[in-house]
């Protein structure tokens, strides 16, 4: 114990009374990588709030020794200063910027406030190669992807010097590839003697990357433990965080399924920039009522961009195809019209598309169909208030009342609204877009059961995912997307993920 | 964390939740500007002896700043949305002169100008909502160009020149009263006003009694007895002060009237309506709203559509009070509008606003400028100070949010 980097001891932190941290241990070796799980609201984002100097020394309890001193960050700035660096889960760049702007944004290179330029895209170019980023340090940030724009959030933190990176859900928005290579470079930096905090839900990567782990449950920490254990093992990592053995990640489901119900023909849509490329290419799909089908692809394929397209013509240009619903041809021109038609689609970022985030519980569940509550263009708020109140009860949204501003809930309790709001539309046919980003996994288990629920009264359920396993779990049917195109369709009992990647990765011939 | 509850709800059950949507969010922050607006009342009723209210100031302050109310409740509906409106003092100053030179030059009878006048504005707004909404050109810039356009055009219409002498029902709209058709009471008080003061507080006290029968109906939590007895007691008696003052001067302001029809209607738009509701929504996440199927384009269009007529009526009301047209009129009063909106609790990033904040914050700034003109302060510094007072507003609104917890 005696080569520990950061020690923190008995941290607890309250907002207005209610206990966020109530007394959290922590001890992080020197170098090595160290992952703290633990559900969304369990206090893990507070407790870095914490370290990293958000929450000033003197708000909080317990202290904290970072290199054998105690430390009393005032702000981000102290804590930048001795090397704690945090990556936050939304990333922090400038989109305009270049990257080496971005990278040395706050730290510039300059002398009497003139920068240097060339000292600037130097050193940027070697910080590059040391994230294996391979791109112009001149190169507007705007350009990269999210897993591009994560590699200079770490080339950033490596020109402060830092000691202690902290990485909050990195991978949350990557696709595998990506975060394969950020799982690699973590492993590169530890091997530069890098110490490394990385908080995340995916128990597979912490099993692949972490030395050790702790557990944070209700603002406690409710074990740690070294990976080399012989029972460091996943279920009771999730044992831990959710308090309860977790035998089954998928609720049970018997799958009554009918006749075909939801048709798609021959939908081709273009780029709404880029006219000429086809970003949807010919994607014909079918399902059956009762039925849930996933779709998989890797980011960028198509997947967002078909459903987008298919639902109210929301994404894309010169947009060619036909939809059938029930047998009959259906129209979805507008988002209006495809709610009309019976269709909802619940979008895959919640935040910038799914919620009004400074309305409250009841506003966001009737957004979508407020004409059910109202009449002459009046709305019974009375009736808005019970349907809402309704959906609070049997969806289990965790809120004191409907009039809770949703932007102050959990991920998993706004995803449930999300499917509240699409629920409340009545529809037939539900296109539901990574349902489970961002959720915890007991969150994730109720939105399974939800999904399986939708199912079970005959609704046609199409469900978009990142995660192959949790596709596999869900669905009685799975299609994948390469390159716009419809690349393999494969039934739940043949389905693996490695057949899966087989057809997702399937290039043009 | 039980699991599974998953039933859709067609018919919920249970107890109905706590719930005043939007109101007691809001409120707080209203409650505030509303004892700003006391305390400066008071403030001036102590600086000046007491003139500050004697009936003939009260009136004055109703007619003189009910063309910027009137702005006022169009721009919180802009703002709410997320926009801004930079036009309409040019579009008071168009309408005003189109109305003088419907009824001097074109011999249009007085309710046929002002109705030409509401079409003229109408038509303005489409103008500009053509152009946000369907175009997508920033409001900003839409309406920093039809500021210049429609100032132009006044201009143009009259040549440099003023058109005065219209028609006393014309005038009446701006600084005009009620005929006292009930005659005198009390002193030689407008017995009208007072009834009118006394229907009013009757209506409030009923309204205020109905929605809590209709709450308890429901089996949804009431504001304590106490609070909403002392709260209409409070409302009761200003509204009463209100009537008492102003029957003493020349009776009831037409013009009040039209403001307090204003006020009610678009409250009611705001909160009851499915248009005031994607108002909020499209303020709140434009992206949302639209993934929602929230008609965007038609909403904006409508909400400019909307402001054009309300710059009308308020072109209408201030030609009516001047008694006269001229092309320097209305000017700088979007600056007045925008500056009540935001004191009134509206937010930059748009999404959170109320009328009835908005009217109080135009109040604020009303019951300045008359405090101060009676204190016979230079007209330069009245200006500067109103600019402060916009900017505290403002800032001990932020600091107030950032202490609550965001």
């Amino acid at each position: 114990m005696s080569n520990a980097i950061l020690w923190m001891r008995d941290i607890t932190k309250d907002f207005n009374g209610v206990k966020a941290l109530d007394g959290v241990s922590i001890v992080v070796e020197r170098g090595e990588v160290h992952a703290i799980c633990g559900e969304n609201g369990a206090g893990k984002s507070t407790l870095m709030k914490v370290l990293s100097g958000v929450y000033p020394h003197g708000s909080y309890g317990g202290s904290i020794e970072f290199e054998g001193h105690p430390t009393a960050y005032k702000t981000i700035n102290d804590s930048e200063h001795d090397g704690i660096v945090i990556i936050h889960q939304e990333l922090a760049l400038s989109p305009y910027l270049s990257i080496a702007e971005n990278i040395f944004l706050g730290n510039e290179n300059a002398s009497r406030g003139i920068i240097d330029w060339n000292k600037t895209n130097r050193e940027a170019a070697v910080l590059l190669a040391r994230v294996g980023l391979n791109e112009n340090p001149a190169t507007p940030v705007l350009e990269l992807g999210v897993g591009k724009q994560q590699l200079v959030e770490i080339a950033k933190a490596l020109s402060k010097r830092v000691k202690l990176l902290i990485l909050d859900e990195p991978t949350a928005a990557l696709n595998d590839d990506d975060s394969e290579h950020l799982l690699t470079l973590i492993n590169h930096l530890r091997e530069q003697g890098i110490t490394c905090i990385i908080i995340s839900h995916k128990l597979k990567e912490i099993r692949k990357i972490a030395d050790t782990v702790t557990i944070i449950r209700d603002g406690k920490t409710i074990e740690s433990f070294s990976m080399k254990e012989a029972d460091a093992t996943e279920s009771r990592i999730i044992r831990s965080m959710v308090g309860r053995p977790l035998d089954n990640q998928f609720p049970p489901r018997t799958p009554n399924i009918g006749e075909e119900y939801f048709r798609v023909e021959n939908w081709t849509a273009y780029h709404p920039v880029d006219t000429e490329r086809k970003v949807v290419d010919d994607a014909s799909f079918t399902v059956k009522a009762g039925e849930i089908v996933g779709f998989a692809g890797l980011m960028g394929a198509g997947r967002t961009e078909l459903a987008m397209s298919i639902f109210g013509r929301s994404y894309g240009t010169n947009i060619s195809g036909r939809v059938f619903k029930g047998g009959k041809e259906i129209q979805t021109r507008t988002v209006s019209e495809a709610i009309q038609n019976g269709l909802a689609y619940a979008t895959e970022d919640r935040k910038k598309f799914g919620l009004n985030l400074i309305g409250d519980i009841s506003e966001n569940i009737s957004a979508a169909a407020l004409n059910k509550l109202a009449k002459g263009g009046v709305v019974d708020r009375n009736q808005e208030n019970k349907v809402a109140d309704g959906y609070r009860a049997s969806m289990n949204i965790k809120a004191p009342s409907v009039s809770s501003i949703v932007g102050k809930l959990s991920g998993g309790n706004q995803q449930k609204v999300v499917l509240s709001k699409w629920m409340f539309t009545g529809p037939d046919v539900l296109i539901l877009d990574e349902p489970t980003r961002g959720i915890d996994v007991g969150a994730k288990y109720e939105i399974y059961g939800i999904i399986n629920q939708l199912a079970s009264e005959g609704k046609a359920v199409i469900v978009i995912s990142s995660e192959l396993p949790e596709l596999i779990g869900l669905s009685d049917r799975i299609y994948t997307i390469s390159e716009g195109r419809i690349t393999g369709e494969v039934v739940r009992e043949d389905a693996t993920q490695e057949t899966l990647m087989h057809y997702m990765t399937a290039g043009r011939d | 964390m039980t699991n599974t509850a998953t039933e859709a709800p067609t018919e919920p059950s249970g107890p109905a939740p706590v719930k005043s949507p939007r109101r007691m969010r809001v409120d707080l922050r209203q409650y505030g500007i509303l004892a700003a607006l006391a305390i400066i009342i008071l403030l001036f009723e102590v600086l000046t002896n007491g003139r500050l209210l004697m009936p003939g100031n009260i009136n004055n302050l109703i007619q003189q700043n009910s063309y910027v109310l009137i702005l006022a409740i169009g721009m919180v509906i802009v703002i709410i949305a997320g926009h801004i409106d930079l036009s309409v003092g040019s579009v008071v100053a168009l309408v005003g002169a189109v109305a003088a030179l419907a009824m001097n030059s074109w011999g249009l009878p007085w309710w046929a100008a002002v109705l030409l006048a509401l079409v003229v504005g109408a038509v303005i707004g489409a103008w500009q909502g053509f152009w946000v909404a369907f175009v997508g050109i920033p409001a900003f810039i839409v309406t920093l160009a039809g500021m210049l356009i429609f100032r132009g055009l006044t201009l143009v219409l009259l040549t440099g020149g003023t058109i005065s002498g219209l028609p006393d029902e014309f005038t009446a709209i701006g600084a005009g009263w009620l005929p006292p058709f009930l005659g005198e009471a009390l002193d030689g008080r407008d017995t009208l006003t007072l009834v009118l003061g006394v229907l009013a507080s009757a209506a409030f006290i009923v309204q205020q009694v109905r929605t809590r029968a209709t709450l308890r109906k429901l089996e949804l939590p009431r504001e304590p007895a106490v609070s909403a007895i002392i709260k209409s007691a409070i409302l009761v008696i200003a509204v009463m002060a209100l009537a008492w003052q102003l029957s003493a001067y020349s009776g009831t302001p037409i013009i009040l009237i039209i403001l307090a029809v204003l006020i009610l209607l678009y409250t009611f738009v705001l909160n009851r309506t499915v248009f005031g509701r994607h108002v909020y929504a499209m303020g709140g996440n434009l992206f949302a709203a639209q993934m929602s199927g929230v008609k965007t384009q038609w909403v904006n269009f409508f909400i400019f559509v909307n402001m054009g007529v309300l710059a009308a009526l308020a072109g209408v009301v201030a030609t009516a009070r001047a008694g006269s047209a001229v092309a320097s009129a209305g000017q700088s009063y979007e600056l007045d509008a925008i500056a009540a909106v935001f004191i009134g609790g509206a937010a930059v990033q748009g999404g959170v606003g109320t009328v009835v904040g908005a009217v109080i914050g135009g109040l604020v700034m009303g019951v300045l400028n008359m405090g101060l003109s009676i204190l016979s302060v230079d007209a330069a510094w009245q200006q500067a100070i109103k600019g402060m007072v916009l900017l505290l507003a403002v800032a001990f609104d932020i600091i107030n949010k950032r202490r609550s917890g965001r």
